[in-house]
């Protein structure tokens, strides 16, 4: 089972990122399991949600303490939340910033997870670009699937348009396809 | 211009049903009324909530060529009219609870729309009332009631004024009069009897929600209380209808009183009688035989210890204000036409 | 069709699905997800006819479908928490008047201190209404049973409550399995109701009865509720039958057989609990569990047989009896009346405390030794209890209770894992 968290703030797109994932899972022919961190949030407010994929039907319905991925769609979170909480050592991070994991400081955990798996991704840049709003939810899972390989992008694609409709899905595609992109290159010439 | 042709009997302002066309005779002169409350019921003595009961419910009835149900708030007219395994109902009738008649008939009215639908009609040919006491409908039913209104589902909604909680033994409602005695409202102490300033003026309030039809009426017109219920039958959506109903027993009044008192209440002006529509008001009967408020307190014991070596002639004046406000309000006197 | 998608939306198509006439809704989280569904469905012509009245409380909502039940429509709401105690003098009469309603509680806690999130104090409340009240597991199990509820109520002329835990379940996005028009339409035949507000026979419903019959009335609603026990597993059986997948019925055991310790729960926690058993069970830990599906009526006797064989049982609740603990407990120690089983009541999740795999596996190594109290509340924190209980003892104005706690915890919304994973 692979159980991934997404940390966000009210407004962010936090519990839809999640759905999506489960949805691009269930796409790939995965159980999958999605849930909000059920608070009267407001815009703003920190946000946590969770998805579990697996090949048999999902059981647990806890909370996700032990993630082997992590979705970090504000970098300012990590002054204030925990977000390495529990983390697996071979798991995954993904945070939405300019700035490199060198920059923000983030060494003695790329360390322990070795090369090629904490990575950042100007995600609402991308998103101001293609959408017109910092709605980096979308944009960060084109760049989760280029990073993790848990899902497609072609299955993230198709859970976009299974969220969006019209115009918002076939920009929120564009631009997590960009993220793909980017971060598939980026990752090459790194390794 | 030609006068109107009045008929007036001596002694009553009653229109003698004899004196009329057939057509325009009450519903109740019909032999071929349905007797939607009928008789064997276990209401007092000179009950003016069983009388107007009867009148509403048949003239809607006829109105709606008997395709009528009734939701029927707790209180008087439910326990009097259905003493288990006995009832007086002749149309389908159901009592839920003291506070949601309004929401049971909104319900009922969501129904029947369906199955009118379903049989290929655009609206349903059976109709809805929902009644209750002042009690059922200005307090605890008074959230349903408002609901119903603004959704403006398809419901009549009748409230029987005796201007307090008679079922539970005569305890103060939100109808109340200002002076009047209660069983939690005594005689007692410098302002005796329910306070001033306080109740509420449910018509009104009907009215502020622009529903189609609102009337008040009382059991001392009773040609008027058909017709209204009729013209509220003719329309569509949420129409509120409020019937003064005086109560022998709550009020300490004879029951051979309960026509006079309600006549009364209209011919003082504390029970303004009036019509409105959508909003605004539309009609309202004029006072023809003005009378001062002293002369319907006196018939009533709720009212006996503003009267007497210890009256309180005050009280008694400060009633007569309200009565002189409601005339000036609603225009209750004709302007005198010069000749 | 298998399809990925929010519980809350799977049971609204499985409630459109079964034709309702009439929908009333008063927004209530976790509620308004299934709500807000359904209306779509109305407004956009797909569930037709159909009144979908947006009332002004959750008592007009249960009055309406008072209201619309005895003029012959089927009739649908859902609420929760504080919605659900809001109606309960609703509740209890369309319960009387053997009205057929269908409602959905979406579980959550009761306030004050006011809580959005789940347990099951609610429905727990209205255990005595008269309502028949099912729990569900999943979010599959919770579209089955509204399918086989409106059966079950119409059938028996009774009304009936599917309990799902709010968020864990109503917000959880997971895959289920929607039947087809075609084979709802075969299961659940058209409504026929015993009682009818009906021009060609016009019938008095909601006489007032005296003491002559009242106890007749009362008697004759258990001795209905009885028949239910009966009829909900044969209707969970057809269903199985017509849609080729188990749900519903009056218990489930899982790993029973042999089990010395065999734990009681509802709900979306069994799923957890599953996980936990099968680990224990790998460890040579001799536990089973026993799923409560049907809470009222209460199957006693299914439930004497589940746990007949085994030396101790653990209730796991969501809810509690302030006062005396545990509210299954009781009726499950009933259940075993006669027979010698050491019992322990484990109260959990309240208000959304999050029930943790690690801190049910050390309750249940715990039981197993025979080490647990008889009364414990999974993952309380005693630190800050004491705190306030020191407080009270020291100053006579403490103040507000709730307040306190929260500023002994510190601020909790940035918390990630929730008290006792760590």
């Amino acid at each position: 089972m692979i159980q991934i968290r997404i940390h966000g703030r009210g407004g962010q797109g936090v519990v839809t990122a999640a759905e999506m994932v489960s949805i691009a899972a269930f796409e790939q022919g995965k159980f999958a399991q999605a849930f909000p961190s059920f608070g009267s949030e407001r815009t703003g407010a920190p946000v946590v949600s969770f998805c579990r994929i697996d090949d048999k039907p999902i059981r647990l319905r806890e909370p996700i303490s032990a993630p082997d991925a992590l979705i970090v769609q504000d970098a300012h979170l990590l002054h204030q939340v925990n977000v390495f909480q529990g983390l697996k050592n071979d798991g995954f991070v993904l945070i939405n910033s300019r700035q490199t994991w060198a920059e923000m400081g983030l060494d003695e955990i790329a360390a322990r997870l070795g090369p090629g798996r904490l990575v950042t991704l100007a995600a609402s840049d991308i998103a101001m670009r293609h959408i017109g709003r910092p709605l980096p939810n979308a944009v960060l899972l084109g760049g989760f699937a280029a990073l993790t390989g848990i899902i497609t992008l072609e299955a993230v694609v198709h859970a976009i348009g299974d969220k969006f409709k019209g115009d918002v899905a076939k920009r929120n595609i564009a631009a997590a396809t960009e993220a793909y992109a980017t971060l598939s290159h980026s990752l090459e010439v790194s390794t | 211009m030609t006068q109107e042709v009045k008929f007036y009997q001596t002694g009553t302002f009653t229109v003698g049903n004899r004196l009329l066309d057939e057509g325009q005779r009450t519903v109740q002169a019909s032999v071929a009324r349905s007797n939607a409350l009928t008789s064997g019921h276990r209401a007092c003595q000179g009950c003016g909530e069983a009388l107007g009961a009867r009148f509403a419910v048949d003239a809607a009835m006829r109105a709606t060529q008997g395709q009528l149900i009734a939701a029927n708030a707790t209180g008087c007219l439910e326990v009097f009219s259905t003493p288990y395994p006995e009832t007086s109902w002749q149309l389908p009738w159901l009592h839920s609870l003291f506070g949601n008649a309004a929401a049971v008939g909104s319900g009922i009215a969501a129904a029947l729309k369906v199955k009118a639908i379903k049989a290929g009609k655009a609206q349903s040919e059976v109709r809805v009332i929902a009644q209750g006491g002042d009690g059922g409908t200005t307090d605890i039913g008074f959230g349903c009631l408002s609901g119903m209104f603004e959704r403006n589902d398809d419901v009549l909604y009748i409230c029987y004024d005796n201007e307090g909680y008679m079922n539970t033994g005569v305890q103060r409602s939100s109808a109340t009069p200002p002076g009047a005695r209660t069983a939690t409202t005594v005689p007692l102490g410098p302002n005796p009897g329910e306070e001033f300033g306080r109740g509420k003026n449910v018509p009104l309030i009907a009215v502020a929600h622009g529903i189609p039809y609102v009337a008040t009426a009382t059991v001392a017109d009773l040609h008027d209380l058909e017709a209204k219920v009729e013209k509220a039958m003719s329309l569509r959506g949420a129409r509120y209808l409020q019937i003064f109903v005086p109560c022998p027993l709550g009020w300490g009044a004879a029951s051979c009183d309960t026509i006079r008192l309600a006549r009364l209440a209209r011919e003082t002006g504390l029970f303004p009688v009036f019509e409105a529509e959508h909003g605004e008001i539309a009609s309202v009967t004029k006072i023809r035989h003005p009378a001062k408020v002293e002369e319907y307190l006196r018939l009533q014991k709720r009212f006996a210890h503003l009267f007497g070596a210890h009256g309180r002639p005050d009280i008694i004046a400060r009633i007569q204000g309200i009565a002189d406000k409601n005339i000036k309000r609603f225009g209750l006197i004709a302007e005198e036409v010069a000749p | 069709m298998i399809d990925q998608m929010e519980g809350s939306l799977a049971v609204a198509r499985a409630v459109a699905l079964c034709r309702p006439e009439v929908i009333c809704a008063y927004p209530i989280s976790p509620q308004t997800h299934i709500v807000e569904g359904l209306g779509a469905l109305v407004k956009g012509g797909t569930l037709a006819p159909c009144e979908f009245l947006n009332v002004e409380s959750e008592f007009a909502a249960m009055s309406v479908a008072i209201g619309s039940s005895a003029a012959g429509a089927r009739t649908y709401t859902a609420t929760a928490s504080q919605g659900l105690l809001f109606m309960v003098e609703a509740v209890y009469n369309a319960a009387g008047l053997g009205l057929p309603i269908v409602m959905t509680v979406a579980n959550r806690a009761i306030g004050a201190p006011i809580n959005i999130w789940n347990d099951h104090s609610d429905s727990m409340s209205q255990r005595d209404c008269g309502w028949i009240q099912l729990f569900a597991e999943s979010n599959q199990e919770a579209l089955d049973l509204h399918i086989q509820a409106f059966r079950l109520a119409e059938e028996m002329s009774m009304p009936v409550m599917v309990c799902m835990d709010g968020f864990i379940l109503t917000h959880a996005y997971e895959q289920v399995d929607m039947p087809t028009q075609g084979e709802v339409d075969t299961f659940l035949p058209p409504y026929e109701p015993r009682q009818v507000l009906d021009l060609a026979e016009p019938v008095s419903i909601g006489a007032m009865v005296g003491p002559e019959a009242f106890m007749e009335v009362r008697y004759l609603a258990h001795a209905k509720q009885l028949m239910a026990l009966e009829r909900i597993p044969e209707i969970a059986a057809e269903f199985a039958e017509t849609f080729g997948r188990q749900a519903g019925g009056l218990v489930r055991g899982y790993r029973t057989e042999d089990a010395e310790t065999i734990v009681v729960a509802l709900g979306s926690v069994v799923g957890t609990l599953e996980e936990t058993v099968d680990a224990l069970r790998a460890d040579g830990v001799s536990v089973g569990l026993l799923s409560i599906r049907s809470y009222r009526p209460f199957p006693l006797a299914a439930v004497r047989v589940a746990l007949a064989g085994a030396k101790r049982v653990v209730v796991l609740e969501k809810a509690f009896s302030v006062g005396i603990g545990g509210v299954v407990s009781g009726d499950v120690r009933m259940a075993l009346s006669g027979i010698q089983v050491q019992g322990y009541t484990v109260v959990a999740g309240l208000g959304g405390r999050a029930i943790m795999q690690v801190s049910l596996t050390r309750m249940l190594k715990e039981a197993v030794a025979d080490k647990l109290g008889p009364l414990t509340f999974l993952d309380l924190d005693h630190e800050i209890v004491n705190r306030q209980i020191a407080r009270e003892a020291a100053t006579r104005r403490s103040g507000p209770v709730a307040e306190n706690l929260l500023r002994d915890v510190g601020t909790v919304a940035a918390m990630v894992s929730p008290r006792g994973a760590a």
